[in-house]
């Protein structure tokens, strides 16, 4: 019985190359890209329709429903961000009127970009703040998913001017809100992203919430 | 095949020839992976599913496969299990999928995989090739969740955190608090933590293998039938 090592180049005979072996490789790379192709169109519309509700979640823990009578996820706006990043804009109506709006904002965490979606009511005030993406430290900086901890909860109802943009930082830095135990750069990340978020909506206000 | 050599594959897949503590393969995934019990379990699963799956294959195919193409084809089908499998989870298990999606697409860079179809898939029957790479599968959950759960406890003082994220809320009573939030020790959940919990549970099985009296089997020099 051969050992299980991996390579044992002694134990097999190396023939001349041969056509038969790239007829193999090809029938096998052939017929397992025929089941992936096949595979992918079966589970296609699944995969877009779970994409459009897990974006319908994201929204409504954003956007209350009772603010609007219409559907988000379909009134959008794709505008510019401050660092000329495309972002679409969800917005909400009641009977016509903005009530509120919702777009992707972004910060730079301990490991890379962290996406967050900002919802916003009409008067710039924060209705709620999640994590759609982070590659922070599960178990330190993963504490800003709502499900692992309430801390993302604490922006609720602030604004650009409440508290003062100077206190928009985490206590280390001198401002008013808490970072984790052994985690700074994610809570302090988290926090530009808010206030890039609000800035931009108080730089594009007229166009976020006039009626269309 | 008799019953007792099957014996001997579930053996040496869960403990004897285990792939992280015995063969030392999958080191990356077993140290990157391994922060809590749960990530630990979650990456071991997705991987056992992977390998029973093209360990099947590769037995069901073992005449036609060729030693000059070998390793290609092998490649090519845990790459093709790992898609199939993260394509089927995102559409029909979409709340397990966002738990553990993360973790499938890093299968394919996992050696124990290609190592066990190599080492036994090529040359055994259907059946032997599947429980092989089945229980090696479900060895590599034991041994990362054994390391998960080292860390998770010396780095952050709990123990399950979130299973029930991924297991469903009735496992939501195995989400215990062993040791009070402030006394976590940061180091063991960043990545020095990985590879002093590895090598620390390498010597712990080493040295209950020599008290039971088992030889020590260095870099898995053992064979079934």
């Amino acid at each position: 019985m051969n050992s299980p090592h991996a390579l044992q180049p002694e134990t097999i005979a190396i023939k001349p190359p041969g056509l038969i072996h790239g007829v193999i490789l090809g029938a096998f790379c052939l017929g397992f890209g025929l089941v992936l192709a096949i595979t992918d169109r079966l589970t296609l519309d699944d995969i877009a329709a779970r994409a459009l509700e897990d974006r319908q979640n994201s929204l409504a823990q954003v956007i209350p429903t009772s603010l609007h009578d219409n559907n988000p996820v379909t009134d959008t706006l794709l505008m510019k961000n401050a660092h000329g990043r495309e972002i679409t804009v969800y917005r909400a109506r009641k009977q016509g009127r903005v009530t509120g709006v919702a777009y992707e904002i972004f910060g730079t965490g301990y490991a890379g970009e962290m996406k967050l979606m900002l919802g916003l009511s009409a008067d710039g005030r924060v209705l709620g703040v999640r994590v759609l993406a982070h590659k922070e430290t599960p178990g330190l900086g993963d504490k800003i998913e709502v499900k692992k901890g309430d801390w993302i909860l604490r922006f609720n109802d602030l604004s650009l001017g409440n508290p003062p943009a100077e206190r928009w930082k985490v206590k280390k830095d001198g401002g008013q809100f808490d970072q984790f135990a052994g985690a700074t750069i994610t809570p302090r990340g988290v926090l530009a992203a808010i206030r890039g978020g609000l800035e931009f909506f108080a730089a594009n206000k007229a166009a976020l919430v006039e009626a269309k | 095949m008799s019953s007792s050599n099957y014996k001997t594959i579930v053996k040496d897949g869960l403990w004897d020839n285990n792939g992280v503590f015995s063969m030392l393969l999958g080191m990356c995934p077993a140290m990157a992976m391994t922060t809590s019990a749960t990530n630990g379990f979650g990456m071991g699963l997705a991987t056992a599913v992977v390998m029973a799956a093209s360990s099947l294959l590769v037995a069901v195919f073992r005449k036609l496969i060729t030693p000059e193409v070998r390793i290609p084809v092998y490649i090519l089908i845990v790459a093709a299990m790992v898609t199939l499998v993260d394509l089927a989870m995102n559409a029909w298990m979409h709340e397990l999928y966002k738990v553990l999606g993360l973790f499938i697409p890093l299968i394919v860079s996992n050696c124990l995989p290609l190592a066990r179809l190599e080492a036994f898939a090529a040359k055994q029957p259907v059946l032997p090739s599947f429980l092989d790479g089945l229980f090696m599968g479900l060895g590599f959950t034991i041994a990362l969740t054994a390391i998960g759960a080292v860390r998770e406890i010396t780095g952050n003082g709990t123990l399950f955190a979130d299973a029930s994220l991924l297991l469903g809320p009735a496992f939501k009573a195995i989400e215990l608090r062993v040791l009070p939030a402030d006394m976590g020790v940061l180091m063991m959940i960043l990545p020095p933590g990985g590879f002093l919990v590895t090598g620390l549970l390498v010597v712990v099985k080493r040295m209950l293998d020599l008290r039971a009296g088992k030889e020590i089997q260095m870099g898995g020099a053992h064979s079934v039938a």
